[in-house]
C-alpha cells in the first residue's frame, strides 16, 4: 500500500518537475529574445545614426573648382618689377580674378550682375593666387589657367545642377546659367576636397578645414595625458598599495569618486577661475584646455588604475614580499606591470572622453574663431568637438556637410583610440 | 604562562633553537587571534603546526617572518627571537629578515614570468650574484635542490605559470631557497596538490631538512606525522601542546590533542 503511494507520489513530482522545466525553458528562451532585441535595437540606432552622418557629410569631401584664364598682369602684381615679396603678397589678386571672370562672361555688364558673377568663386581664391605667385615669380606676365574653388553658393547649386528644383532664390537662375555654360566648356569640375584636411577654420565653408581642430585636439590631449597619466597612476598606486587604511584615505577615496561625477562644465569654471584668472595663462590655448581636461580625466584614471591594481592577485604581492622585496619593489616589479593593461585601457578611455569634451572648453574661451593652425600649446586653438559646435551653429549651407564630416573625423579618432585600448590590452595581458 | 609549561619542562631540550617565540599575542582588530604562544623551533628540524581551521597556526607562522605586518589591523605583541635577536625590534630590517626566513604559500603562486626569472628574482633583488653565470648557477642549484631541474632544464624561459600545480609549488620552493634562507615557512604547501605531487613535496621537505629549519602548517595529520620531528597543536588561539611528533601522536598529554588526532573534533 505504502509502496504504491510512494510510486504515485514520485510520478506526480516528476510530472510537476517536467512542467516546471518547460516553464523554465520558455522563460530562458524569452530572456534570450529580449537580449537579442535590445542588441538589435541598439545596433539599428547606431547604424541609422552613422549612415545619416556619412550621407550628410559626403558633400564636404568634394569641392567644386572653376577653371579661369587668369592674366598675371605685371602692372598689377609687380609694378616696380623687382619681385619684392612684400609687394607681391599685397597685390590685388582679387582684381585679376574678377577680370578673368569678366573675360569668361563678357555679356555681364550691370553692377549688380557683376557682383553676382564675382560671387561664383570663393573670395579666398585671391590668397591662393598670391601664394602661387610668391612661390613662382615666373608666372608674372603670363596667362595661366588657374583652378579656383567655387563659392559655397555656387558649390551648392552645382551639386544639384541636373535637378529641376534647384533655383530657390531670385538670382539662382542667372548663376545656374553661368554654371551650365562653364560645365559645357569643361571649366568646372568636382574634386576631392583636400582643403578640408589641410587648413584651419574659415568664415567661408569652401575654405574651412579641420586640420586646425585636429592639431588643437592633439595638443590638448597631449597636455591632458602628460598631466593626468603620471599623476593618476601614482595617486592610484599610493592609495592602493602604500596608504594606510585610515579615515583620511577613505575621505580621499570618496572625494575622488565624487570628482568623477562632477559635471564637466564645473571643471571649466574652475579652470577659468584658477588657470586664467589666477595664473594668467593664455585664453583659448591647448595648455589650459589640457589642464582643465586633465582635472576631469584624473578621477577616471585613478579609479581605473585602482581597479586594475586591486585585480592583481594578492598572492603575487605576498610571494614577492616573502622573498624580501620592499613595497616599492613589489609595486614596480609585479603589481604595476600586471595592472598595466587595465591602467592603459582606463587611461585611453579617459582620454577618449576628454577628446569628446566640449563644455569645460567653452568656459576657458576655446570656442573662439581661430583660423591659424596652432603650433604650440600656448597658441589659440580650437578642438574637434568645439569645431563641430561652431560649424553646426553657422548659417551657411556648406557648413552642414562640414559639421557632419567633422563628426566623422572625431568618431574616427575615438574608434582609433578604443582600438588602441583593445590592442594594448591584448598585447600586455598576462594570465596567472 | 601555563601554556608554555609543557614545552619548557617536559619536551626534550631542542638541540639548538633557531627561532624562539615568547608570549606571542596577535590581534586582528578586536579579535584576539593568538593567546600568549611560546614555541621553540629547532635547527635542521621540521616542526609541524596542526590544529582545526582558524586556530591560529597560520597566524603564528606568519609572525615568524613578519608577513602579518601587511595585514590591515593586525597587531603583534611579544617577542620572536631568531638566533637570539628579536625580529620585532624596530631596528631590524624586514627585507633582511625575509631573506633569512623564506616562505612557501598554500596556493602555488609563481610570478607570471619565466621559470628562470621566478627563481632568479630573490637573488636579483638582494644582489646576491655579481655575474650572469653566477646567477645561472644559483638558479640551477635551487632548481636541483627542489627536484625540478630535470623537468624544466630545457625550458627555463617558459612561463612558470604553465607548469602543473605540483611543479609550480616546487618552483615556489626553489624560489624560496634561491636566496639561501635559514628557515623555510610552509603554509599548507600540499593542500592544492594531488597525492603524487604531495609525496614529492614531502620527500623534498625531508631532504631540505639537512640544511634548513622548516616550519610547516598542515591539515593532514598523516603528513605531519610523516615529515615532522616536532609537532605543535593549536586550538582556538592557544598552543595546547608541543612535543616530539611521536610523543604527540602516540601519547598526547592534553585531552584536546587526543580528541583532535583521533578525529573527534576539528
Amino acid at each position: 500500500m505504502t509502496e504504491l503511494t510512494m510510486a504515485q507520489r514520485r510520478r506526480d513530482s516528476i510530472d510537476r518537475a517536467e512542467k516546471r522545466l518547460k516553464r523554465r525553458r520558455r522563460a530562458e528562451a524569452r530572456f534570450r529574445l529580449y537580449g537579442l532585441l535590445a542588441v538589435a535595437t541598439a545596433l539599428g540606432f547606431l547604424a541609422v545614426l552613422i549612415s545619416m552622418i556619412v550621407v550628410n557629410s559626403i558633400p564636404a569631401f568634394t569641392q567644386t573648382v572653376i577653371g579661369l584664364e587668369v592674366d598675371f598682369d605685371p602692372e598689377t602684381i609687380d609694378p616696380n618689377g623687382n619681385a619684392d615679396p612684400s609687394v607681391l603678397a599685397r597685390a590685388d589678386y582679387g582684381g585679376l580674378i574678377k577680370a578673368a571672370l569678366r573675360e569668361t562672361f563678357p555679356e555681364v555688364t550691370g553692377r549688380k550682375e557683376k557682383r553676382l558673377l564675382y560671387s561664383l568663386v570663393t573670395n579666398g581664391a585671391q590668397y591662393d593666387l598670391a601664394k602661387k605667385v610668391t612661390a613662382d615669380t615666373a608666372l608674372i606676365g603670363t596667362r595661366q589657367k588657374v583652378w579656383v574653388a567655387a563659392s559655397d553658393r555656387a558649390d551648392q547649386l552645382y551639386s544639384r545642377i541636373d535637378r529641376d528644383d534647384v533655383a530657390t532664390r531670385g538670382d539662382d537662375e542667372t548663376l545656374l546659367g553661368w554654371l551650365r555654360e562653364l560645365q559645357r566648356k569643361g571649366d568646372i569640375v568636382s574634386r576631392f576636397n583636400t582643403t578640408f584636411f589641410t587648413s584651419g577654420d574659415s568664415r567661408e565653408p569652401e575654405q574651412a578645414g579641420i586640420l586646425g581642430a585636429i592639431v588643437g585636439s592633439g595638443l590638448t590631449l597631449l597636455v591632458t595625458f602628460l598631466c593626468s597619466f603620471p599623476l593618476g597612476v601614482l595617486a592610484a598606486l599610493y592609495l592602493e598599495e602604500f596608504a594606510p587604511k585610515s579615515r583620511w584615505t577613505n575621505l580621499i577615496e570618496v572625494n575622488i569618486n565624487n570628482l568623477a561625477a562632477v559635471p564637466s562644465i564645473i571643471f571649466g569654471l574652475l579652470g577659468l577661475a584658477v588657470f586664467l584668472n589666477f595664473f594668467g595663462m593664455p585664453r583659448s590655448a591647448p595648455l589650459v584646455g589640457g589642464l582643465v581636461l586633465s582635472l576631469m580625466t584624473l578621477p577616471t584614471i585613478i579609479i581605473a588604475a585602482r581597479a586594475a591594481l586591486k585585480a592583481v592577485p594578492p598572492s603575487i604581492r605576498e610571494a614577492a614580499l616573502a622573498l624580501g622585496a620592499s613595497p616599492l619593489q613589489v609595486a614596480v616589479h609585479h603589481t604595476l606591470p600586471l595592472a598595466a593593461p587595465g591602467i592603459l585601457t582606463g587611461t585611453i578611455i579617459g582620454m577618449a572622453g576628454a577628446l569628446g569634451e566640449t563644455a569645460p572648453l567653452l568656459m576657458i574661451g576655446m570656442v573662439a574663431f581661430i583660423v591659424d593652425i596652432p603650433a604650440a600649446v600656448t597658441d589659440p586653438a580650437a578642438v574637434l568637438p568645439v569645431q563641430i559646435y561652431l560649424w553646426a551653429d553657422s548659417p551657411e549651407r556648406g557648413f552642414a556637410a562640414k559639421t557632419n564630416a567633422a563628426i566623422l573625423v572625431l568618431l574616427g579618432f575615438l574608434i582609433l583610440m578604443n582600438l588602441l585600448a583593445v590592442l594594448l590590452r591584448r598585447r600586455f595581458e598576462r594570465r596567472w | 604562562m601555563a601554556l608554555e609549561v609543557p614545552t619548557m619542562e617536559s619536551a626534550p631540550p631542542v638541540p639548538d633553537t633557531k627561532i624562539s617565540a615568547k608570549n606571542l599575542n596577535v590581534y586582528y582588530g578586536d579579535m584576539h587571534a593568538l593567546h600568549g604562544v611560546g614555541l621553540d623551533i629547532g635547527n635542521n628540524q621540521v616542526t609541524a603546526l596542526i590544529g582545526p581551521s582558524g586556530c591560529g597556526k597560520s597566524t603564528f607562522l606568519r609572525c615568524l617572518n613578519r608577513m602579518n605586518d601587511v595585514v590591515d589591523g593586525c597587531r603583534v605583541e611579544g617577542t620572536v627571537l631568531l638566533d637570539g635577536e628579536d625580529i620585532y625590534n624596530s631596528g631590524l630590517d624586514v627585507v633582511q629578515l625575509r631573506a633569512r626566513v623564506g616562505m612557501v604559500f598554500q596556493k602555488p603562486n609563481p610570478f607570471p614570468k619565466s621559470i628562470f626569472d621566478n627563481v632568479a628574482y630573490g637573488p636579483r633583488i638582494h644582489g646576491l650574484c655579481q655575474t650572469g653565470t653566477e646567477l645561472k648557477d644559483v638558479v640551477e642549484r635551487a632548481l636541483v635542490r627542489s627536484g625540478l631541474w630535470g623537468e624544466v632544464k630545457d625550458r627555463l624561459h617558459a612561463p612558470g605559470t604553465g607548469l602543473s600545480g605540483g611543479q609550480q609549488q616546487r618552483l615556489c620552493i626553489a624560489r624560496a631557497i634561491a636566496v639561501d634562507p635559514e628557515v623555510i615557512l610552509m603554509d599548507e604547501p600540499c593542500s592544492a596538490l594531488d597525492p603524487i605531487a604531495t609525496a614529492r613535496i614531502e620527500e623534498l621537505i625531508d631532504e631540505l631538512r639537512q640544511n634548513y629549519s622548516i616550519v610547516i602548517v598542515t591539515h593532514s595529520l598523516p603528513q605531519a606525522a610523516r615529515v615532522s620531528q616536532k609537532t605543535a597543536f593549536f586550538h582556538l588561539g592557544d598552543l595546547v601542546e608541543a612535543d616530539d611528533t611521536e610523543q604527540v601522536f602516540t601519547n598526547p598529554r592534553d585531552q584536546r590533542t587526543q580528541d583532535y588526532i583521533t578525529g573527534r573534533f576539528g
